[in-house]
């Protein structure tokens, strides 16, 4: 599932030798033991991480967020205008659950949604160029933010909770074609109070749909911490009759393997699953939001310092002689290209033309006019 | 219950209908059928053409549907393709809508389009507004289908009309069939279509029968979406109307007719995309408009079509 992202932009393990020494080929790593719901077994406690993987891993997650940093300097220069919503911090979430499940899933989640825009195969130069609005955008600029869409990923969605019926209608689709494919179904701690999504669990369990409804708790709806928003903060147990697992959000290893659990517990038929996966946004909200006014700065800092998904993956990989520190640094620099390039890139695209605005209102039909701003003016859809 | 009710209500008109489609001598080619039963045989053909079509909504399924459109389809497709839902409309529209993402063509039915308005987020921003969005990288090929509009004493929250509010919605395509002809024909275009079709059916009409002429009666006849049908050629004056009330409309052209005022009856079919220029040529011969609905006036069907006129050609040979 992570090999097809990386495509061109990866070299070969051998060439990014530094200095001449053997690393290890994998090692192994305890992680933290999963909260159950009416499971008896939960996921594995201990994983084996092998070089090549973490690699990939370290540099998808990297990218992840030096694109989210490359977007906050874009928003502030106002080339990116609209709706602008970070991940940076969550990393292990995209980068795990796309690491436990094969590229044949299917994913949908709400519109903090770069990060998954990009482990589900698009590239930064098309992802930020639809953030600019030009015609280079894997939307063609009409998306945005919010409406990303790439093979098997639903999006990026801005209605909050919405996504999570679609999500059990992408499970249903599954089901209904055999073909032994799962649906992860996204939606943040705010969305979790949402009433369709209880609609969605119980038709999901009635009819054993095989979707993964997964709650990113990052602590913070907008700005209301989860003890103002909840009755119950336990996200993992709202299914209620849903089995479910919370996941340490921060480490990319835990939430690959709850993920694995996860998918081969739907792909059996025994019906949805939920996890709960505890991360951390360093942003605020959205770009709009300092991020500063209903949680304290030293709170943002001692996540930074302490479960910084990037740092964890770095320290164990080179604590355990599958990388080294040199090594980690080169990919640092690559990713910094990559996405300087995708950065220009997405500046010096231009917009739309403005004959295209009536396109892509119907699909399939011959073309026809819409009318304007008055009744002179024309539009072409095609 | 509503459903009940509607059984309820008018045995005698069912039983009636009844008789007529056993005991009446049609000519070879044509065939009396209800409203009901077109919808039911044009989901019918459709599923069977197609293996991605399917149905679900509340009673679709073992109760063969609240009002019986649905009739024997579970008996025949089974639990696959003929889905009960709870009484959950946000939830199972979104979960249609879903299933239509991933390529199936879900055939979405809302008891009254009334319970619409609890799952209408899910119809306008996750379906009609999709293929746009994503720059026409997914396309939602699902129908919303149901019974619209006022029934016979429901009270005022089970008689809303919704032509107005899906018709304003870019992305959507809206159908308002009257007659059985209307019914089977759009229904079946509905479901072909790759985009979001919402089409408003009437409970009152479901139990009236129509003649089906023969070309109706082919397993590939489709009513072309966005195209009015002229009901009744007229001199005097254009009467445009959609769905139920085009039945006045022919039943008030005769009585007018016997003082010598022919009128050129316009059945819309179409709400959206509107066939403004069927209306538009009318109005150039007649000289003369009456628009006609089920909805409320402000902002309504009629409205649409008033401005529309005034914008156009057609304006300057209106006299009223």
């Amino acid at each position: 599932a992570v090999s097809r992202v990386l495509g061109v932009a990866q070299k070969p393990a051998s060439r990014v030798l530094v200095a001449s020494r053997n690393f290890a080929n994998d090692a192994t790593f305890e992680i933290k033991k999963c909260d159950l719901h009416r499971l008896e077994e939960g996921p594995p406690v201990t994983t084996v991480l092998t070089r090549e993987d973490g690699l990939k891993y370290y540099r998808m997650m990297q990218t992840v967020r030096r694109m989210e940093l490359k977007a906050d300097q874009l928003y502030k220069q106002k080339i990116i205008r609209g709706f602008c919503h970070l991940c940076d911090g969550q990393e292990a979430c995209c980068v795990g659950l796309e690491a436990g499940i094969n590229p044949t899933d299917h994913l949908i989640t709400a519109y903090r949604a770069h990060g998954f825009t990009f482990t589900r195969g698009l590239s930064v130069r098309e992802i930020l160029a639809e953030l600019t609005g030009r015609r280079g955008g894997c939307a063609k600029g009409k998306g945005g933010s919010m409406h990303m869409y790439a093979k098997n990923f639903y999006g990026g969605n801005g209605i909050v909770g919405a996504q999570v019926p679609l999500g059990a209608g992408i499970a249903l689709a599954c089901k209904y074609n055999g073909k032994d494919e799962v649906c992860l179904t996204l939606y943040g701690d705010g969305a979790a109070n949402q009433g369709q999504i209880f609609e969605a669990y119980n038709m999901a369990a009635l009819w054993k749909l095989p979707c993964i409804f997964i709650c990113e708790n990052n602590r913070y709806g907008m700005g209301t911490s989860v003890e103002r928003a909840a009755a119950s903060t336990d996200y993992y147990k709202r299914g209620d009759f849903i089995p479910g697992l919370r996941v340490d959000g921060m480490d990319v290893l835990c939430v690959r393997e709850a993920t694995r659990f996860a998918a081969a517990y739907c792909r059996s038929g025994k019906g949805p699953i939920l996890m709960e996966l505890q991360t951390y946004r360093y942003h605020g909200h959205s770009m709009s939001d300092p991020g500063v006014s209903y949680r304290t700065r030293e709170e943002i800092q001692e996540v930074r310092s302490k479960s910084d998904p990037i740092m964890l993956l770095k320290d164990r990989m080179v604590n355990s002689n599958l990388a080294s520190v040199e090594e980690l640094k080169e990919i640092d620099v690559e990713v910094r290209k990559e996405i300087e390039d995708a950065a220009q890139f997405a500046t010096a695209d231009p917009e739309p033309p403005l004959e295209e605005l009536g396109y892509h209102i119907y699909s399939s039909d011959p073309p026809f006019e819409v009318r304007g701003a008055n009744q002179w003016i024309k539009f072409k859809s095609i | 219950m509503a459903a009940v009710s509607g059984l309820m209500r008018r045995p005698l008109e069912q039983v009636s209908g009844l008789l007529r489609r056993r005991f009446h001598r049609t000519a070879p080619a044509a065939l009396q059928v209800t409203v009901r039963d077109a919808i039911n045989q044009g989901m019918d053909e459709e599923l069977e053409r197609d293996e991605k079509v399917f149905l679900l909504g509340e009673e679709v399924a073992q109760y063969d549907g609240a009002y019986k459109v649905s009739r024997g389809l579970w008996k025949k497709y089974g639990d696959k393709r003929i889905i009960d839902t709870p009484i959950s409309e946000m939830g199972f529209a979104g979960i249609a809508v879903g299933a239509a993402m991933a390529g199936l063509r879900p055939i979405c039915e809302f008891m009254t389009f009334n319970f619409s308005m609890q799952a209408i987020d899910q119809v306008i921003n996750s379906a009609a507004k999709t293929y746009y969005m994503s720059g026409g990288l997914q396309p939602v090929p699902i129908v919303f289908r149901g019974p619209n509009g006022a029934s016979a004493g429901v009270a005022a929250q089970h008689s809303q009309c919704f032509a107005a509010w899906y018709g304003h919605c870019p992305g959507l395509k809206v159908v308002s069939p009257w007659n059985s002809e209307d019914a089977k024909g759009l229904i079946k275009s509905a479901i072909r279509d790759n985009n979001p079709v919402v089409v408003l059916e009437n409970e009152l009409m479901y139990g009236v029968p129509f003649e089906l002429p023969s070309e109706a009666q082919s397993k590939d006849f489709l009513i072309p979406i966005g195209k009015a049908k002229i009901e009744r050629q007229g001199t005097h004056i254009t009467v445009v109307a959609h769905s139920r009330p085009v039945g006045h409309c022919l039943e008030a052209a005769t009585v007018l007719s016997k003082e010598g005022i022919e009128c050129e009856v316009i059945n819309m079919r179409t709400i959206r995309p509107m066939d403004i220029e069927t209306i538009e040529a009318s109005v150039m011969k007649t000289n003369h408009l009456v628009t006609v609905e089920g909805g409320w006036p402000q902002f309504g069907v009629g409205a649409e079509v008033c401005a529309r006129i005034m914008e156009g050609p057609a304006f300057n040979f209106l006299d009223a």
